[in-house]
């Protein structure tokens, strides 16, 4: 009996080619400024876009996101923008350029313009395209080749991986976010863990999440090695689907409610391994080394490389703390950051943006903050409901929708040694900026380390739970 | 794209395990011509101190270790982003060949497109070729990818596993788009399949 992924893997088989690999088809190819380079080899062979309906496209990762940004100034980065505007263009794909309302991070504006859906498969050239399985569809990253391929020939050749389930048992505890199941997840597995396997996450836990809370789940597949994962389509995935531009309408939709019903894993599939994790015992969750898999509770302390028996494991542990300018044993609580980002494909749709408001309402940051809105219809909504003007009464920077400090290719870094408390999704030497030092958590507690300046257990912060919390 | 067929060649070693592809190309080069090379981008700020001068500490500033054109790593080298100036830089270093227990997955793919053999060993015997490289600096490795085999620096022979369909274009230098061209009567017959099964999707 299949699972979700191989029901969706067969039903994309163009053929088998030689020596054991799929001619797979792909649906939805979305497009980012990277893509420059793969139009660049398509145009000198003389080749052109095979299926330009397949495509759609947004700048993300170099447009300025704040005035008197690099991304302006610079004229390689503008060239960037520049040429995906000029690509899309001459090859007929729909383009969310800057200016666009829609434009936005490209894992963001594909949900919302209802362009990701249950059953299809999805690729991008951006490694956080695990981000749209949580609709029920596999969706990968891939490289440049890759890219260019799919341009190409609307399709890829694919090497089956195995599928491993995850499964999140018990409730959520109050106070306790998507963010922090998913970093726990991989503090658990490894950022190696997933590596050769496209992950199923599964139990009451993520059941109970809304699509939004999904999505950063699956967002982070890949820093636990895994280039797919996936959530099983259910009413709470249709719902969000319904009514979106690229959603299916009437007749049409009733037909592919049909088909999506029958995605999810049959009960009794069997998967390549099962990992069970207790979602009753995660907590607020903070990285603290170099690696998304060293993330501990924010009331845990920094680990000691002198009680580690593996010399391998001790020199790496030892390389992560001396970069990140950490003490072993010191109590998380007592690192202080020189700066937040809230933002990232991971964490910066408008539930996260709520989430960040409840805890800056009333308060004030004693660091420079950053809000990057996921796109322009997100950055709208919130305005809409007033969380900007809660955001800049705090102190906060509303800024305009990109990648931004997730990854800065737009410029947009962190000094050296600069500390940044972040929603976003890598915690590597170097990410936001050379020498810059990342801690990954949620954006309630982002907000919180903005308020505080230091790493704060946001619970702490609340009375209650925070608004916009669902507990499982 | 270079075909692969077979080398003997110095190694380096690389101990860390998780290097991720940031740290082998930082993000800020990502915009830059794939023309104009992307030698120096490899391990950039590792590699060079902040005046541009070269960090005599690190493994490939070594003078034995400069020529290497196979590379020997831990756990999960490559994870992280897809970016493919991964394997620009490190080919445009003179790496061909890539050697380790695991690699990301998407790195791992990148590799081969571009004529990169990534090849999985066993941990304990990765491990055993990383000692002896350093053991023995500018140690040389050879690899025979159609008999699929492994000479390590001690003499040692190690049989590694490689995906028939990887192995033929690598031996091949194959043109991967010209080859799924050939195939296009099965991608129309699977569209209009498509169109009649799913007709919503456009």
């Amino acid at each position: 009996m299949p699972t979700m992924f191989e029901k969706i893997w067969s039903c994309h088989v163009v053929t088998e080619g030689p020596g054991g690999q799929s001619l797979l088809y792909i649906d939805r190819h979305l497009l980012h400024e990277g893509a420059t380079h793969a139009f660049a080899r398509l145009h000198r062979a003389g080749r052109s876009v095979r299926r330009p309906g397949g495509l759609v496209a947004t700048a993300d990762h170099y447009v300025p996101t704040g005035r008197g940004s690099e991304a302006q100034s610079n004229e390689e980065i503008r060239g960037m923008v520049e040429g995906l505007a000029r690509s899309t263009r001459e090859e007929g794909v729909t383009l969310f350029g800057p200016g666009d309302p829609r434009q936005g991070i490209v894992h963001v504006i594909g949900p919302e313009q209802g362009l990701t859906q249950p059953g299809i498969v999805l690729v991008c050239g951006d490694s956080h395209t695990a981000t749209h399985g949580a609709f029920g569809a596999i969706a990968f990253g891939i490289g440049s080749t890759e890219v260019e391929h799919v341009l190409a020939t609307g399709c890829l050749w694919q090497k089956k991986p195995k599928v491993m389930r995850i499964t999140v048992t018990g409730r959520r505890p109050a106070g306790v976010t998507a963010k922090d199941v998913i970093l726990a997840i991989i503090a658990r597995i490894g950022a190696a863990g997933g590596v050769g396997h496209a992950i199923e996450y599964a139990g009451p836990v993520i059941a109970a999440m809304s699509m939004e809370e999904r999505m950063t789940v699956c967002n982070m597949s890949i820093e636990a090695g895994a280039r797919a994962g996936m959530i099983a389509p259910d009413a709470t995935t249709f719902a969000y689907v319904e009514g979106r531009p690229y959603a299916p309408k009437g007749t049409q939709w009733d037909k592919a409610l049909e088909y999506w019903k029958t995605l999810p894993s049959d009960p009794n599939a069997v998967f390549d391994r099962e990992v069970e994790v207790d979602g009753a015992v995660i907590a607020p969750t903070v990285t603290w080394g170099t690696s998304p898999q060293d993330a501990l509770p924010i009331t845990g302390s920094v680990p000691d490389p002198a009680r580690e028996s593996d010399p391998a494991r001790r020199q790496a542990l030892g390389r992560a703390l001396d970069y990140m300018g950490l003490r072993p044993g010191m109590a998380l609580t007592d690192i202080a950051v020189d700066r937040v980002f809230i933002g990232s494909c991971t964490n910066s749709r408008i539930e996260d943006l709520r989430a960040a408001a409840a805890v800056a309402k009333g308060r004030r940051a004693v660091v420079t903050a950053w809000v990057v809105p996921g796109s322009g219809l997100i950055k709208r909504a919130a305005e809409a409901e007033g969380l900007h003007e809660i955001f800049t009464a705090a102190g906060f920077e509303w800024r305009e929708p990109g990648c931004s400090m997730c990854i800065g290719m737009n410029g947009d870094t962190a000094r050296e040694h600069e500390r940044v408390a972040s929603t976003s999704n890598r915690n590597f030497e170097g990410r936001q900026g050379k020498g810059a030092r990342t801690h990954l958590m949620s954006p309630a507690m982002a907000a919180a380390a903005a308020v505080t300046g230091r790493l704060t257990d946001v619970r702490d912060l609340h009375p209650s739970p925070p608004p916009g919390e669902r507990v499982g | 794209m270079q075909p692969f067929t077979t080398l003997t060649a110095a190694a380096v070693p690389m101990d860390l395990p998780n290097i991720d592809t940031d740290r082998v190309i930082p993000a800020r080069f990502l915009r830059k011509p794939r023309e104009a090379g992307y030698e120096k981008f490899f391990f950039h700020d590792v590699r060079f101190n902040a005046d541009g001068s070269e960090n005599g500490d690190f493994i490939l500033n070594q003078a034995p270790y400069r020529q290497a054109k196979i590379l020997v790593t831990a756990e999960n080298f490559g994870c992280g982003s897809s970016r493919e100036g991964a394997v620009w830089a490190l080919m445009d270093h003179g790496i061909r060949c890539v050697i380790g227990p695991s690699f990301g997955d998407i790195f791992f793919e990148n590799c081969f497109k571009n004529g990169v053999l990534a090849l999985v060993l066993p941990p304990a015997a990765a491990a055993a070729i990383r000692r002896q490289l350093q053991e023995r600096p500018g140690a040389t490795i050879s690899v025979d990818l159609e008999g699929q085999t492994l000479t390590a620096p001690d003499g040692s022979l190690h049989r590694f596993e490689v995906d028939p369909f990887r192995k033929q274009a690598l031996l091949r230098g194959q043109d991967e788009i010209a080859l799924t061209l050939e195939y296009e009567q099965a991608i129309l017959a699977h569209e209009s399949r498509r169109a009649a099964e799913m007709p919503w999707l456009t």
